[in-house]
């Protein structure tokens, strides 16, 4: 089967790899490129434990051929903390207790984040919505939702005095 | 054994796909077909991606008109200010398609091929008069949504064609359209009814055109050209609801499934038109 050779940039860093056609971006990212923080739920798009963003769009991961990330941008949880520096989501989904087993969190702070990127002051309804797509088994979501609330004021606040 | 390939041009998409030996697939979103690839359900030795063609995803507005390019995802649809002011319906059946993820991606040409009954896009898209442009072998032809879809899985598309864009008119003053949905949660799932409703109104506050559409209560989206009749030539009172509602239930030929029986599908399809109907005639009665 004949190899395709893919261009990206991924968390800021120029990546290349080689890849079957079949495969999916979740796939390359965790087996090839060793970025196991994306989650392998559903595979089929149901539970956004894959989220990750494309070109600063929010897109499941297991629902992307890898072939088809030839020259765009894409970020995936590990490049969300700044070296030790967790982003304010991180923060507060610790502060919050907002995981248990852990295993959607990574594509929740991805959603997450992909919410905030573009609404600053979401309402709880809103957030609710937004991560719909992003299924938890284990705390139940008000937590979650707490969290990312509160981030979202702490991000507010830094901005107003930034 | 797969092959993948992402063309440049329609023309370059439209040789590779007549000349592929076996069977192909047209991939857009690929928010369906990547799921379907994974499962089995189907096995195509090609995939040819559209999305390096330039205009393939994007919305351009000419004099009223606007056209959405095939592969558009569904986010990009919702942050088009200016289609939302002219085609709320079509805007919110498009951003009812899967969860925030599916609309960084999911498209309507996908919605639209992938042929489900159930699909939200495709009401909203028959009751706005939309047409789509298929490129071919033979050419391009420009053809209304409702003939596309054929039944459950299957569409009037011949091998080797696909979809490019799709086209919605020029609206009059006083139109509007509305799309509703019913789900027995609120979010994440696939519609038991849909109904899509598009209205043009008098000044006085009569309907002079209307299409009625619904989705998920036969093999393929319904136009209803009689639900439709009830309302032209009234404003929304009773009656034409009443009669609104009943023409909805009589065009429904549903399935009985984990999601709604005959009964329930057929009953909730008048509600569900009525509803629709009433946002459309709100929103419109806001334009005059």
């Amino acid at each position: 089967m004949s190899k395709h050779r893919v261009s990206t940039t991924i968390n800021g860093e120029p990546t290349e790899f080689l890849c079957e056609p079949q495969l999916t971006l979740l796939d390359v990212l965790r087996d090839d490129l060793h970025l196991t923080g994306s989650k392998e739920g559903c595979s089929s798009g149901d539970c956004g434990a894959c989220s990750v963003m494309v070109d600063g769009r929010l897109v499941c991961s297991c629902l992307m051929l890898a072939v088809e990330a030839e020259g765009h941008t894409i970020e995936t949880i590990e490049g969300m903390a700044r070296g030790k520096d967790l982003h304010p989501l991180q923060r507060k989904f610790l502060e919050h207790a907002a995981l248990q087993c852990g295993f959607c969190t990574p594509g929740v702070l991805v959603a997450a984040k992909a919410l905030l990127d573009r609404n600053p002051n979401p309402t709880e309804t809103e957030t609710r919505y937004w991560l719909a797509g992003n299924l938890c088994r284990c705390t139940g979501y008000d937590k979650i939702i707490r969290a990312v609330l509160d981030a979202a004021a702490e991000l507010r606040a830094e901005r107003a005095s930034g | 054994m797969l092959s993948y390939v992402a063309p440049l041009t329609v023309e370059e998409a439209i040789s590779i796909l007549a000349s592929a030996s076996g069977p192909a697939k047209v991939l857009s979103g690929g928010t369906d077909l990547l799921v379907q690839l994974r499962s089995g359900r189907t096995k195509p030795g090609l995939i040819v991606d559209i999305k390096r063609i330039p205009g393939i995803s994007g919305i351009r507005e000419r004099d009223g008109t606007f056209v959405i390019g095939a592969a558009t995802p569904g986010a990009v649809i919702g942050e088009c200010e200016a289609l939302r002011q002219a085609w709320p319906g079509v805007v919110e059946a498009a951003n009812l398609i899967g969860s925030s993820q599916v609309q960084g991606r999911a498209s309507l040409a996908g919605n639209l091929c992938n042929a489900s009954p159930a699909a939200d896009s495709v009401p909203a898209l028959i009751a706005a008069r939309a047409t789509c442009v298929v490129a071919g072998a033979n050419g391009q032809r420009e053809v209304p949504v409702e003939s596309i879809a054929t039944g459950p899985g299957r569409t009037s598309l011949k091998a080797g064609e696909f979809i490019i864009e799709f086209h919605l008119p020029k609206r009059p003053p006083r139109s509007a359209d509305a799309y509703l949905r019913f789900i027995p949660r609120t979010e994440m799932d696939i519609a038991v009814v849909g109904a899509g409703v598009s209205v043009t109104l008098d000044p006085d506050g009569a309907c002079t055109d209307a299409r009625v559409v619904l989705g998920a209560v036969a093999p393929t989206a319904i136009l209803v050209p009689e639900a439709a009749a009830a309302l032209i030539g009234r404003t929304l009172d009773e009656t034409a609801l009443a009669a609104l509602d009943q023409a909805a239930r009589r065009a429904c030929k549903p399935i009985d499934d984990k999601r709604g029986t005959i009964e329930y599908r057929t009953k909730v399809a008048g509600v569900m038109a009525r509803r629709s109907a009433a946002i459309a005639y709100e929103r419109a009665g806001e334009r005059r």
